[in-house]
């Protein structure tokens, strides 16, 4: 080790909390806290803190970025393309510009390549924008720009954009613009032919074919599923202040730090003059990361006018131009031997992102159960259609429907429980204490073989696993500061979308310096204060509470030893409990928590710790990225009721079982866990977003026609929450928010198999669907 | 949305003399924009004319108000044993309303299906049967459809999964009102008044219309006439009922399909004569006339309910995606006739609202 970092050892609790904790060892860098015990020791971390704005938002004190409104804000409405492909062959901003109210407009769309004709290539792709002084005026200036367009032909049906005589929606040369809706690659090293992109093989491993010549049976199955939009309840929204200070910006986003990172170099400026800022939220799934088109608009607009500019999309416009999870359609096989060995899996899949890339259905099929020849190839399918983007559990979401069906359909050739059969493929023991557990709860011991039921009403139980990596971001700051008074403030970047992460901080902060979580005030939300964590991945806990109670430990560390020096005691010897500072063993010598900050030199004294590498080390990092050693599991267990002659899916009763490290809040993870579940069961049974193939526009793009489940709809939902210590970090605690979303479609669907007898591949299971699979609708079986 | 204008009425009569248009003849427009015009429009709930402004599919220029009307939401029982519902009755009140639970129990169960809690205690009876398709191309401003003046029906090469089984050449909008399939198995009458105060009474049967017939309303209802009550004619004592749908969700969900059976059963098992209407089925609510020939005179058991169920399909021409709405109306049917005649009660796995 390098000595100018010095190290110390300590011992850390490692286990399954209910089954036992046992000891390791490990050196860690000596400005990281001790140890920290158990939740069962503690006094804040790990009990359920009410939310910290909680009052704030049954009041409607709570403010949002639909709520922030500037002296002088003006108001932008953004033209959208009303074609599906179409080169613009003239646009004449003059007249919108000069209408009375109207402070800026300005193109939006931008060439492929530069010097080329502007090319539309979806309904509802930004065109121009506006900014005026109210909304009506700002949306009927958008009459008034002269803009004429030369409609191409275009596609947006996968299954039609995979013929070779299929319109093109994009030429070789322009790969380089194409979005990406995956990893931050380019799309341009890929090989393209007509509208399909790829193959692109990640994983791949082995060889499948003597991996199949060597089993003993094998599954094949192809497996659809649908576009599925993000349905934030705050629209994206913003309000940019450019002025001669710099940029400011209030923006609904999952990201503040990343957006000033983003706005910064879009604009040109340093990133001292950028500030972004979001307080409440209104929830985030992946497409409230970036800047965004509509955030550059609503900047490029201030800076032209002069004045704020707030910008927030209509539902309409959420739905087409706000990001989607991309199809897919997998064909996936599976073979094993006849103790249920896996011998090779073979994942083609092809998946459409609209007019962006990287539609693939994730790593799940070659990471949850061990198998030594993978072979996945990808094919990204091109559309006229709104682009993807990260959405909750990007890729294996859609990768585990395919996959835990398959499992499953391979344990009913192989005449073995569904549970067995994971238990031989799947080494790791927290996986194995889930479905134990799961099975307990949903009562897997009753379940009956398929089709059991003779009435039309027919019950069945399934499960299904989640894979997901326990992210972390390296680049994550957090400040503790305590006032001459005692007060203490906890300060980060780090913004909380509806999940509780200022909670957490706060439980995190009162832990370390004996206070109660009330006491912490918690500012967050602000690129003022040091960078946080994005709240994408399932990191935000992850990354942010080592920090936190780090700089919280170091900052005590310094109070204890001005105290130490005035009482000459050693500072190791301090305590701080209830609210009091004492010398270990010596009740005597005690001071209140306020008293002894009386006597600081100064104001305030404070901390800023950065988030520590994972102590075991990272199993994989790039840039601000990394990925703890082990991944976050998860076994959702769905009991369903399948009307047979409506196809209606009744959802009963969904246990979930889930792992995150040390829970810090349980209340909250809980919360965390059934929206996962509810979005899921939504996904699995009405979520679609339906595009007409004659005109290209999305047809359901409201709350109406895009359907997605309500209060009736939501079964009994039982979380059950592992304490799984690994003593990798100060908090020792991982996120939660996507292995909650990943298995719940797949549950679902084994439940349906359970039930009916009948398998169903293809997402969502609507009752057009399952009386097709059933076989009832006139025109035959599909 | 554009500005508009907004009256409250003195009295139906004034709110029938001042409209310009109904609404119907202000989304026709011959450019697929509509005018920003002076149309001036009767309102009552607001429910569905709000929507259709909000998507710029009319634009009237002063809104008649006639929801805080006195005298015209009561309901009230006739000497003859029949029951009038007036116009601006709420959803939820004719679903908690004891003595129409008692009967006229389809039309309490539709009504407590339709739409979702906030909209049934502000959507009046009168707007619910006077709104206008669902079908999203016509809901769609982008979509100049033949009903709204222009020259294509987008549905048929589209994404009909929605449309209508029945009477669906043309154009093959399903009726979007849940309460009107139980009011249509009622054999119910709408009473109309025009700016004079004459009151007219309409069988329900005629007062809707099929695409065949007018491709641009879905009723008869002229310009200068509102309609200011239902009126449900007396139920023999032995009449039995049931209405059911079927939805993509269990609540605030247009269904997929539905149905109402009154069946006037003669106390050993028979039934006399019965009442079949299928909702989401068609342009009107559709009377299932074999399935209604086969259950007069007959012995309701699980095979007749099953044959009406098949007889109900008769004449069905279901579009490239909707064919599953067949097996789901046949199962509705049977289910129906067999809970109205209490003889089994298997209701449909997708409850609906409370």
């Amino acid at each position: 080790m390098n000595d100018e970092f010095p190290r110390r050892r300590e011992h850390f609790p490692v286990g399954l909390a209910h089954l036992g904790l046992e000891t390791v060892e490990r050196e860690i860098p000596a400005d990281e806290p001790p140890a920290l015990g158990p939740n069962a020791g503690l006094r804040q971390i790990g009990k359920n803190a009410p939310r910290w704005d909680a009052r704030a938002k049954v009041t409607g004190a709570a403010r949002y970025t639909v709520d922030v409104s500037l002296p002088g804000m003006l108001h932008a409405a953004v033209l959208r393309s009303p074609w599906p492909h179409a080169r613009l062959r003239s646009i004449d901003l003059s007249r919108a510009a000069a209408a009375p109210g109207v402070h800026a407009a300005l193109t939006v769309a931008e060439p492929p390549v530069s010097g080329k004709p502007i090319v539309l290539r979806y309904v509802g792709q930004p065109v121009a924008a506006v900014a005026a002084e109210t909304p009506a005026l700002a949306q009927a200036a958008l009459q008034l720009i002269d803009v004429r367009y030369e409609p191409l032909p275009f596609v947006t049906d996968p299954d039609r954009a995979k013929q070779a005589d299929a319109p093109a929606v994009y030429r070789k040369p322009e790969l380089d613009k194409v979005p990406s809706a995956g990893l931050p690659a380019s799309a341009a090293v890929y090989p393209l032919s007509g509208n399909v992109l790829g193959p692109e093989s990640r994983n791949s491993r082995g060889d499948v074919a003597t991996g199949f010549a060597e089993a003993a049976v094998v599954v094949d199955g192809t497996y659809r599923t649908q576009v599925q939009t993000h349905c934030c309840m705050e629209p994206h929204a913003i309000v940019a202040s450019w002025h001669e200070d710099g940029l400011d910006v209030w923006m609904s986003t999952q990201f503040t730090a990343g957006v000033r990172v983003q706005l910064a170099r879009h604009f040109g400026l340093p990133l001292s003059r950028v500030r972004v800022q979001v307080q409440a939220m209104g929830g985030g799934f992946g497409s409230k990361s970036q800047m965004g088109v509509y955030g550059r608009t609503a900047v490029s607009l201030s800076r032209l006018a002069g004045a704020p500019v707030r910008l927030v999309y209509r539902r309409d416009e959420e739905h087409m131009d706000s990001g989607n999870r991309p199809s897919s359609e997998q064909h996936l096989r599976i073979g094993a031997r006849s103790d249920g060995t896996l011998t090779a899996i073979s994942l083609h899949s092809h998946g459409s992102a609209g007019i962006a890339f990287g539609a693939a259905p994730g790593g799940i099929a070659s990471a949850l159960y061990p198998c030594p020849n993978m072979e996945s190839l990808h094919y990204d399918v091109f559309t006229n259609a709104g682009p993807s983007c990260a959405m909750r559990g990007p890729g294996n979401t859609q990768g585990a429907f395919a996959l835990e069906q398959s499992i499953d359909e391979l344990a009913e050739k192989l005449a073995l429980d569904p549970i067995v059969l994971r238990d031989r493929i799947d080494p790791s023991p927290v996986h194995r204490e889930e479905r134990r557990m799961g099975a307990e709860r949903i009562g897997w011991s009753q379940r009956r073989a398929p089709a059991s039921d003779p009435g039309p009403l027919k019950r069945g139980v399934g499960m299904a696993q989640s894979l997901w990596p326990a992210n972390v971001q390296i680049n994550t700051a957090c400040e503790v500061r305590l006032w001459r008074d005692g007060s203490v403030e906890v300060l980060s970047s780090v913004q909380d979308i509806g999940t509780g992460v200022g909670t957490v901080l706060a439980q995190v902060v009162a832990e370390e310096l004996g206070l109660e979580p009330a006491a912490i005030r918690v500012r967050i939300g602000d690129t003022e204060f040091p960078s946080g964590p994005p709240s994408y991945g399932s990191r935000t806990t992850a990354s942010i509470t080592p920090p936190a109670r780090t700089a919280a430990w170091r900052v005590k560390e310094a109070f204890f030893r001005t105290i130490a020096s005035a009482w000459q005691v050693d500072a190791h010897t301090l305590i701080v409990q209830d609210g009091s500072i004492q010398v270990r063993n010596d009740p005597q010598r005690r001071i209140s928590w306020q008293e002894a900050a009386a006597a600081l030199r100064t104001d305030r004294i404070s901390a800023t710790a950065g988030r520590a590498d994972d102590y075991a080390g990272f199993r994989y990092r790039s840039g601000d990225a990394a990925m703890a050693l082990n991944d976050l599991g998860g076994a959702q267990f769905a009991e369903v009721e399948v009307d047979t002659e409506s196809g209606v899916i009744r959802v009963l009763r969904v246990v979930a079982v889930h792992d995150c490290g040390r829970p810090i809040n349980p209340r909250q993870i809980e919360s965390q866990v059934q929206g996962g579940v509810l979005m899921g069961i939504s996904y699995a049974l009405m979520e679609e977003r339906i595009l007409d193939s004659h005109t290209g526009w999305m047809l359901n793009p409201n709350f109406v026609d895009y359907k997605v489940l309500g209060p009736q709809d939501a079964p009994e939902i039982d979380v059950v929450l592992l304490e799984n210590y690994q003593g990798f970090s100060a908090s020792d605690a991982y996120g939660i928010s996507e292995p909650a979303n990943i298995a719940t479609a797949a549950a679902i669907a084994n439940a349906v198999y359970n039930a009916i007898g009948v398998r169903i591949r293809s997402l969502p299971m609507t009752p057009a669907a399952v009386l097709q699979a059933l076989g009832l609708v006139p025109g035959g079986r599909h | 949305m554009e500005p508009f204008a907004w009256q409250p009425a003195a009295s139906p009569s004034e709110a029938a003399s001042i409209a310009t248009h109904t609404t119907a003849e202000a989304m026709l427009t011959l450019t697929g924009r509509p005018d920003t015009q002076q149309a001036m429009l009767i309102k009552a709930g607001g429910v569905d004319l709000l929507d259709l402004m909000k998507e710029g599919l009319v634009n009237p220029g002063r809104l008649i108000d006639i929801s805080r009307l006195p005298d015209l939401d009561g309901i009230s029982g006739e000497p003859d044993g029949g029951v009038r519902i007036g116009a601006l009755a709420t959803l939820a009140r004719i679903a908690a309303h004891p003595a129409l639970q008692q009967s006229h129990a389809a039309l309490s169960q539709a009504a407590a299906l339709a739409a979702s809690p906030q909209i049934r205690n502000r959507a009046t009876l009168g707007g619910n049967l006077l709104q206008r398709p669902r079908c999203w191309y016509f809901r769609s401003a982008a979509h100049h459809c033949l009903r709204k003046g222009g020259a294509h029906c987008f549905a048929f090469p589209g994404d009909n999964r929605y449309h209508a089984v029945f009477a669906n050449q043309g154009c093959a909008i399903v009726h979007a009102s849940t309460p009107a399939t139980a009011l249509a198995a009622y054999r119910a009458e709408v009473e109309l008044a025009d700016s004079a105060g004459h009151r007219r009474r309409v069988p329900l049967a005629d007062f809707f219309v099929l695409p065949q017939a007018d491709m641009h309303r879905e009723n008869t209802l002229a310009r200068g006439e509102l309609l200011t009550a239902v009126w449900l004619p007396p139920q023999k004592p032995d009449c039995r009922a049931q209405y059911l749908q079927i939805g993509e969700r269990a609540a605030f969900d247009w269904p997929l399909a539905a149905v109402a059976a009154v069946l006037d059963m003669d106390g050993t098992g028979h039934c006399r004569q019965a009442s079949i209407v299928l909702g989401a089925a068609a342009p009107v609510p559709w009377r299932a006339r074999q399935a209604e020939a086969l259950l007069a005179g007959a012995r309701i058991d699980s095979a007749t309910a099953a044959a009406a169920g098949e007889a109900a399909l008769a004449g069905a021409t279901p579009l490239s995606q909707n064919a599953y709405k067949l097996p789901l109306l046949a199962a509705l049917v049977r289910r129906a006739v067999l809970s109205a005649a209490a003889i089994d009660t298997v209701l449909p796995a997708n409850p609906g609202a409370p």
